[in-house]
């Protein structure tokens, strides 16, 4: 268990330095720099710009320093646009925001996708069954950008005291939560019920059935635990992308978390909260990742 | 179980229940909830360049003049009692309110602004905006790194309150060009606290340390969220105006703005997308405003790539856009633009361009291409946005039907359509132009040859020799039909042609008063008042 714990983690060590490898160059590579602007910047004011921010220097040189500023000083660069302001900043501002709406996403995603799910399977081929097929569906298909606005206008706009967006009131986490949620929830609950069609077809399942055990025990105590491993993996990287913010999301509600800087910082050339970002998420990823792997072997005799 | 609709109905009536939305609970406490699109880059006025930072920095810090409510051209004393130019505009005396202080209570002096200048001129320092400052003699230079002298610039400090400036030519529009936030003073004193003059970076413009002379200062600042400012006590008109405070919220998504707007959130949006300026047209006409803004659309043709260094090509496709139909159907709104420069002040623009097909196809064939037979597939160049798409492929087809020319379009990320700008890498591209301040030459030193905005490789000796003829003189009258005569040349060459003037959709609430439409739509909020609105039956 330990050795498997230590490998994982060597693992993700690797995976993230390739990562941040890859994105610095790939950043680099991309037309333009944080000083194109619309209005010409006069060549002899970029140079100066450039110089501060020490991206005149040599790719190589401008990669070395960056590393070795990552793993010395824990240091991810400032803002290049945003002058006086570091990435660090930006993410540490941020960060809290996307995590409090990604887990209330979750919440919603697991108490609606899960039980919808194991319904079905029990349920299967009766209208229960195809309404909660149906409602995953309808969540997988329709992108964000569709029940956001919809969410807004059907809800925000009807409730006086639920506002189509912002962050201020204490209400304001709900219409997102449900957006991000119901689209997560789509997803778990087609695989959970998958995961529980498989398992309820098991011997074991029928051998309980034969010795006379109550239906709602047999899915709760013997069916759940092998049927959610499905689940359960496509919940790891799921949650690390629910707390890590949505742009889309984060525009249609006007929420300060850190998913809109995904793509503003490549739009803005911002290098550095690109690179930072990218890290962030990674280690988002490969601990969510290892988490989920932890928690299969929990649910799952065989792999232990 | 048989108890849940009954719980379920007691909740939607507690979040359904009449309640005071943002805009009447603000609008009783005097603050102006305004959208204003993103976060700004700075509060730092020397370090930022955009549109939703000038609305900031016009709340924080006074310049010379002050904007007028209603009169584009009025320049009512700010910082400064009195500016008197001499007889040929190019020297400036300023004599600065004695009793205006900066919001930590020390005094605004003339050192303030000596200090101010020259921070944004040090090359060191790299301020994006340093151009507007050259009208100053010497600025050009010392900006450049040609001179290291700054007194060698044309600004003398001739007593604490008092200073003259010395301008390159004449300048006749001068109060016009220090409206701009980039001729508005930082304090000295704390700008030195936290670093040199030519810091990068310095945190003297954190929210926590901002300091400025306008009339209100920063209440709190979250960023992406919001900037609250909140009356300044130690401004010198503190008091004499009705506005408490204002929010600015940085909604980037237009239509999550128009929403807001809808919802009670916002007294005024920022822009109002042409989808909603229907919807609102048919709802809630009294809310939409649609106004000139100093600006133009317009469409750049390469001058160095065949068969667009033909004149009579460039004419041909300029004179198949039937402008009107444009501003109609896809900008919902604006104004055809018949030449560069908007109208403003005294300033006509020659009227160069309109739709007329049958020359159009008598230029294309005298070129050698009749009936389009033979044109080349060129490319429309547009940044990635639905609004450019829409202008592009309304274009494209009217070039089909009126000369039976076939183009193609091509959609670039913002970042990289700009780069292919700058390098020239373009064929035809969709663009636009906004003034920095109320004057023809903010419209046409653009096209001059080597100018970093030009873009276009047209080079016209003619053109820059009525500009240059124009700097020298000081007769309104007389300098702008040198202007007007320079703009008919560029017309009739055509290395770009105008689509429409920009303009101005945005949603305004009715409790707004005195936001009243401004070409540059910079509103001073000293004249703006909230009045509560009777609740809607």
């Amino acid at each position: 268990m330990l050795k498997l714990i230590f490998s994982r983690f060597l693992q993700g060590l690797l995976t993230l330095f390739v990562l941040v490898t890859l994105t610095f160059f790939l950043v680099h590579a991309m037309p333009g720099s944080p000083y194109t602007e619309e209005k010409a910047l006069p060549e002899h004011i970029v140079a100066e710009k450039k110089k501060a921010m020490g991206l005149d220097k040599p790719l190589p040189v401008q990669y070395a320093i960056y590393i070795s500023n990552l793993v010395l000083k824990q240091d991810l660069g400032p803002m290049i646009k945003k002058e006086g302001v570091q990435v660090s900043e930006i993410i540490a501002e941020s960060f809290p925001v996307s995590l409090a709406l990604g887990l209330a996403s979750m919440g919603i995603a697991l108490l609606v996708g899960i039980p919808a799910g194991v319904i079905a399977a029990v349920r299967k081929n009766t209208p229960v069954d195809f309404s909660c097929l149906a409602f995953a569906m309808v969540g997988i298909c329709l992108p964000s950008f569709v029940i956001g606005p919809l969410l807004a206008v059907g809800a925000g706009l009807s409730f006086q005291s639920l506002n189509v967006a912002g962050w201020s009131s204490p209400t304001d986490w709900m219409l997102p939560a449900l957006t991000l949620g119901m689209i997560n929830a789509a997803y778990l609950a087609r695989l959970s019920r998958g995961g529980m069609l498989d398992v309820l077809n098991q011997d074991y399942i029928r051998t309980a059935k034969a010795k006379g055990v109550p239906g709602s025990r047999i899915i709760i105590r013997h069916a759940l635990k092998g049927g959610l491993i499905p689940a359960v993996a496509f919940i790891g990287p799921a949650f690390a992308a629910m707390i890590s913010g949505s742009f889309v999301i984060e525009t249609i509600f006007q929420i300060p978390g850190m998913g809109q800087h995904f793509v503003n910082a490549a739009t803005d050339r911002e290098f550095f909260l690109i690179q930072g970002l990218v890290l962030f998420y990674g280690f988002l990823i490969v601990a969510a990742n290892l988490l989920a792997d932890l928690a299969q072997i929990a649910l799952n005799p065989r792999m232990r | 179980m048989q108890r849940l609709p009954l719980i379920l109905s007691a909740c939607l009536l507690l979040v359904s229940c009449q309640k005071e939305t943002q805009v009447d609970k603000a609008t009783r406490e005097g603050i102006l909830l305004m959208g204003n699109s993103a976060d700004p880059k700075s509060l730092d006025l020397q370090v930022v360049s955009g549109v939703i930072e000038s609305n900031i920095m016009r709340a924080l810090f006074e310049g010379l003049v002050q904007l007028h409510p209603t009169e584009d051209l009025g320049a009512p004393p700010g910082a400064a009692l009195e500016i008197t130019p001499d007889g040929t505009s190019t020297v400036w005396t300023v004599k600065l309110r004695p009793e205006a202080k900066w919001s930590d209570g020390k005094p605004v002096t003339a050192e303030d602004f000596r200090f101010s200048y020259e921070r944004m001129l040090t090359p060191s320092f790299g301020a994006k905006y340093a151009e507007m400052l050259y009208f100053m003699e010497g600025a050009e230079d010392f900006n450049k790194g040609k001179s290291a002298d700054f007194s060698t610039v044309g600004i003398k400090v001739t007593d604490p309150h008092g200073f003259v400036l010395t301008l390159r030519g004449p300048t006749p529009y001068f109060l016009e060009v220090i409206k701009h936030y980039t001729w508005y003073p930082v304090p000295k004193h704390q700008v030195l606290k936290f670093g040199k003059i030519d810091m990068v970076g310095n945190p003297w413009s954190r929210a926590e340390n901002l300091v400025g002379n306008g009339p209100y200062r920063i209440k709190s600042y979250r960023r992406n969220d919001h900037i609250e400012v909140e009356r300044n006590p130690q401004y010198w008109d503190a008091g004499n105006f009705p506005l408490n405070g204002i929010r600015f919220l940085p909604v980037s998504n237009t239509f999550t703005e128009s929403r807001m707007f809808r919802d009670g959130q916002l007294h005024v949006t920022n822009t109002a997308p042409p989808e909603v300026v229907d919807l609102m047209k048919r709802v809630d006409p009294g809310s939409l405003r649609q106004e000139p803004y100093l600006g133009t659309i317009l469409y750049r043709y390469n001058t160095k790539v065949k068969p667009l260094d033909d004149v009579r090509v460039r004419r041909a496709l300029s004179l198949a856009i039937d402008r009107k139909a444009l501003c109609k159907s896809v900008f919902r709104g604006f104004e055809p633009a018949y030449g560069m420069t908007p109208p403003m002040g005294d300033y006509q623009p020659p009227r160069g361009v309109s739709l007329d097909p049958e020359t159009a196809k008598k230029l294309l064939a005298e070129a050698g291409f009749p009936g389009g037979k033979g044109f080349p597939r060129l490319k429309i160049l547009i940044a990635a946005k639905e609004s450019n798409a829409a202008l592009a492929t309304a274009i494209q087809a009217m070039w089909r039907e009126h000369l039976g020319v076939e183009v193609e379009i091509q959609s670039k990320e913002w970042t990289a359509y700009m780069v292919a700008m700058q390098e020239e890498d373009y064929e035809i591209m969709g663009g636009g132009w906004i003034g920095d301040y109320i004057d023809p030459l903010t419209f046409l030193e653009m096209w001059t040859a080597g100018n970093g905005n030009n873009r276009t490789g047209w080079e016209s000796e003619p053109f820059g020799a009525k500009l240059k003829e124009s700097f020298q003189v000081t007769d309104p009258t007389k300098r702008n039909r040198l202007l007007q005569e320079a703009e008919e040349i560029l017309l009739a060459d055509s290395p770009m042609t105008p689509i429409s003037w920009w303009g101005k959709n945005y949603l305004l609430h009715p409790s707004v008063k005195g936001w009243e439409p401004l070409l540059l739509d910079n509103h001073p909020f000293t004249h703006i008042r909230l009045v509560p609105q009777p609740p809607k039956r």
